[in-house]
């Protein structure tokens, strides 16, 4: 085992030698635009782009230290709480985990009083069809109106001043396994928003609504003929492995890519030069890979397709027949890269598989894809080919337990979203170290049950630390700095124009560090731990806040918010054999806190 | 039709519904009152009657407990509760049970399904099968025999053997977390 592995590593510095010359040219000026003029963070990822950079810088590197507590909120809900608080109109908007409850603060007042509240009732047994945790990461805000999903699958738009709901449309099933988690993204009068339940046998897509009315516009599915897929003659996929005609039926047996998954549950990024979306496709069902030998098109990869057609563009598949559950669901930021002095116009997507890639955005070439947690499950990702090597040493065999699997399921990063800073031109990443053994099995498929087929056991990983935050470096294609931390940092990542980058760790700890250094420079223990999406916003007082939702839960906080039994390894998705001490850390909550300089 | 018969045709339809709606039923046996087959909560209006039978098919039959095991991963039922410690699913093999640990009990939510993500597996397997998921299931936390209890599984290692599991006191209650945990 350990002299493979020491050859995977010689592959990898081979494939990354390749990428030393990149260069990252981005430039955050159409960030701030697409996010108000005012300080606002009108979307989880702040901006198109994706970034969660805030170009407020009232609070600093010299200043931090005196950061304190304005107000707080409680959600009321005991889940895990991954979404971002959403401002726009001098009004924080904050979705809770099912329920999915939405309330609106009024910022203009002392303590931010409840302006209004809405509650969807979403259906109780859609809590039963919710692989990890019953989340929701968040609103969208756009002219006026609110957007946002329910676990039941509908997606919900309601007058940002009144709360009045203008309409609702049901985009899924979820007595088939089938729920809603993401937070919607509004572009060019649409709402574009996509389904989980790749643990359950569901067909993935992306759906495009009328902002104003909720009328469909188009659906692209993530598996199936290319009818259904929205390929036509546009598509231009870059490498060999993806063209072809009908591959979303001809990469699986038979009608499995009916129930392969696929699903679209991250954030989605949109160009608007290009009239371009980009997102991430989810793992193939079920698990076990030995049902559907293939290469399992569309799922874990990215697709970029026309915003106002939904016609794909181009496509890279990340992890070809995903043995791993490596998810392609990950955010891509939007930053212009140079390479050997041309500049791309190109999407940073650091992957579960474990690779940061730095991908092309006009025509899906990967420009690099570099390792940024210890790998195991593959020895590189071939430049010509663009297909991921994996070692048939780790690959997965029915009633065969595989030691040593890294990164683990959840990947060497979840769905936790980076942050990019255009000042220090660093993508900050908050993860996670950690490996697992598995054991994978034939499983039925049974509509609106699990759909996995596998055992996992989660364990730490090289180096004795399960969290890392680590600063990334496009140009150089190599981490800039790296901080450790006891638990995975699930999390959301938040950059400043005062050069502070702010997260949460899932003991409760919100802290801000250098954006240049890593150095630790401000810290607060929250109630509950953090799992949620840290935002800046400029008050109507003209200030900067920073906010963000404390509530452990979440696939990794699984074992605190749904009282799981660590005495069995696989309980949780095997997680909760990596998180036993969790429960002596920390406890359920879900309390909203902002701060800001005295 | 002349005007008073058509009011003498709506008074009629009048005092029609106004007999059903004056209607009682003299003779409704008020004194025989049949008890639910299994009861879900723990407190009665006024003195607790005695309890229906709540009693097991297989608690001590090893062919069903292991049938049961098996069926608990064909069914799915370790997508949401792994091998007993939880997922989407509550743990099932510790002592907390939501809705009552009587076999009488688990059969029912098995069967009706529970409102917080339990589906409802009536009609879709046979009855048996049911029961043999109920000895099962308490197994998992040491309820069912020991001697009769699986002693292996098929998967990887993951949890002491359901034999091998001491018995815990069990409580109907809220889950709350590890800590409360013998």
């Amino acid at each position: 085992m350990r002299g493979k592995s020491r050859r995977a590593g010689r592959a990898l510095k081979a494939f990354a030698g390749v990428l030393l010359s990149v260069i990252v040219v981005a430039s955050g000026a159409r960030a701030a635009d697409d996010a108000g003029p005012n300080g606002d963070w009108p979307m989880a990822g702040h901006d198109y782009a994706n970034t969660r950079f805030s170009p407020l810088d009232e609070i600093n590197a010299a200043n931090v230290g005196k950061l304190s507590l304005a107000f707080t909120f409680s959600t009321g809900v005991l889940r895990g709480h991954e979404a971002a608080p959403i401002v726009a109109d001098h009004t924080m908007f904050v979705v809770t985990p099912f329920p999915n409850v939405v309330y609106a603060l009024d910022l203009t007042q002392p303590g931010a009083p409840i302006k209004w509240k809405f509650s969807p009732y979403p259906s109780s047994s859609a809590q039963g069809e919710a692989c990890c945790d019953v989340v929701n990461r968040g609103a969208a805000y756009a002219n006026g109106s609110l957007y946002f999903n329910t676990l039941d699958n509908q997606t919900i738009s309601l007058d940002a001043k009144t709360g009045k709901e203008n309409w609702r449309v049901q985009l899924g099933d979820f007595a088939r396994g089938e729920t809603m988690t993401m937070a919607p993204l509004v572009a060019d009068d649409k709402v574009f928003v996509g389904n989980s339940g790749g643990e359950y046998g569901v067909r993935g897509f992306l759906q495009a609504l009328d902002a104003k009315s909720g009328k469909a516009l188009w659906r692209a599915y993530s598996t199936g003929p290319d009818a259904d897929v929205l390929i036509g003659p546009t598509f231009k996929p870059f490498y060999a492995q993806d063209q072809g005609k009908n591959l979303g039926v001809s990469s699986w047996p038979g009608e499995a890519w009916k129930i392969g998954g696929g699903t679209v549950w991250g954030f989605v990024s949109y160009d608007p030069a290009q009239n371009t979306l980009y997102y991430g496709t989810g793992n193939p069902g079920p698990w076990n890979p030995a049902q559907r030998p293939g290469d399992n098109k569309w799922t874990s990869g990215v697709f970029a397709r026309d915003a106002g057609t939904g016609e794909a563009r181009w496509y890279y598949q990340m992890s070809p027949h995903d043995l791993h559950d490596y998810d392609g669901i990950n955010e891509s930021i939007l930053v212009d890269v140079a390479v050997n002095g041309q500049t791309h116009p190109a999407l940073v997507h650091p992957d579960r598989n474990g690779y940061v890639y730095v991908i092309d955005r006009t025509n899906g070439q990967v420009l690099s894809a570099t390792p940024f947690v210890p790998i195991t499950t593959s020895m590189g990702v071939d430049m010509k080919s663009g297909r991921i090597q994996w070692n048939p040493d780790k690959q997965p065999e029915p009633g065969k337990t595989v030691r040593d699997i890294c990164p683990a399921s959840p990947g060497g990063k979840d769905w936790q979203p980076s942050a990019y800073s255009p000042r220090t031109h660093l993508v900050y990443i908050p993860h996670q170290n950690l490996c697992q053994d598995a054991m994978t099995s034939q499983v039925s498929y049974i509509a609106g049950t699990p759909y996995v087929g596998a055992d996992l056991k989660i364990k730490v990983g090289p180096g004795g630390k399960r969290g890392l935050f680590t600063a990334w470096d496009p140009a150089a294609a190599k981490a800039a700095w790296k901080i450790e931390e006891d638990f995975p940092v699930w999390s959301g990542a938040l950059a400043t124009a005062g050069d502070l980058v702010f997260y949460g760790t899932m003991d409760g700890w919100f802290k801000a560090v250098d954006a240049k250094s890593g150095k630790a420079l401000w810290r607060f223990k929250t109630g509950s731990g953090i799992v949620g999406q840290p935002v800046a916003y400029r008050g109507p007082d003209g200030k900067e806040y920073v906010a963000v939702l404390s509530g452990v839960g979440g696939w990794a906080g699984g074992i605190v918010a749904g009282d799981l039994d660590a005495r069995d390894a696989s309980a949780g998705g095997g997680f909760v054999n990596a998180m036993s001490d969790l429960p002596q850390k920390t406890a359920k909550g879900g309390m909203l806190y902002v701060f800001a300089l005295p | 039709m002349n005007v008073r018969a058509a009011c003498c045709v709506v008074a009629a339809i009048v005092s029609l519904a106004a007999c059903q709606r004056e209607k009682r039923d003299f003779e409704a046996p008020t004194k025989a009152v049949t008890p639910p087959p299994v009861r879900l909560s723990e407190i009665q209006p006024g003195a607790i009657s005695t309890k229906t039978s709540l009693e097991g098919k297989y608690e001590d039959n090893a062919f069903a407990l292991s049938e049961g095991k098996r069926l608990f991963g064909w069914y799915n039922c370790t997508g949401c509760h792994a091998h007993g410690g939880g997922d989407k699913g509550p743990a099932l093999m510790d002592r907390v049970w939501i809705y009552g640990s009587e076999p009488a009990q688990i059969y029912a939510t098995i069967v009706e399904g529970r409102p917080n993500g339990m589906p409802s597996f009536g009609g879709h397997i046979p009855d048996n099968e049911v029961w043999e998921l109920v000895a099962y299931v308490r197994s998992l936390s040491g309820l069912a025999s020991g001697m009769a209890s699986p002693n292996r599984s098929d998967t990887m290692h993951v949890k002491a053997p359901e034999s091998n599991v001491e018995a815990q006191q069990p409580v109907t209650a809220a889950p709350s977390g590890a800590s409360e945990r013998p």
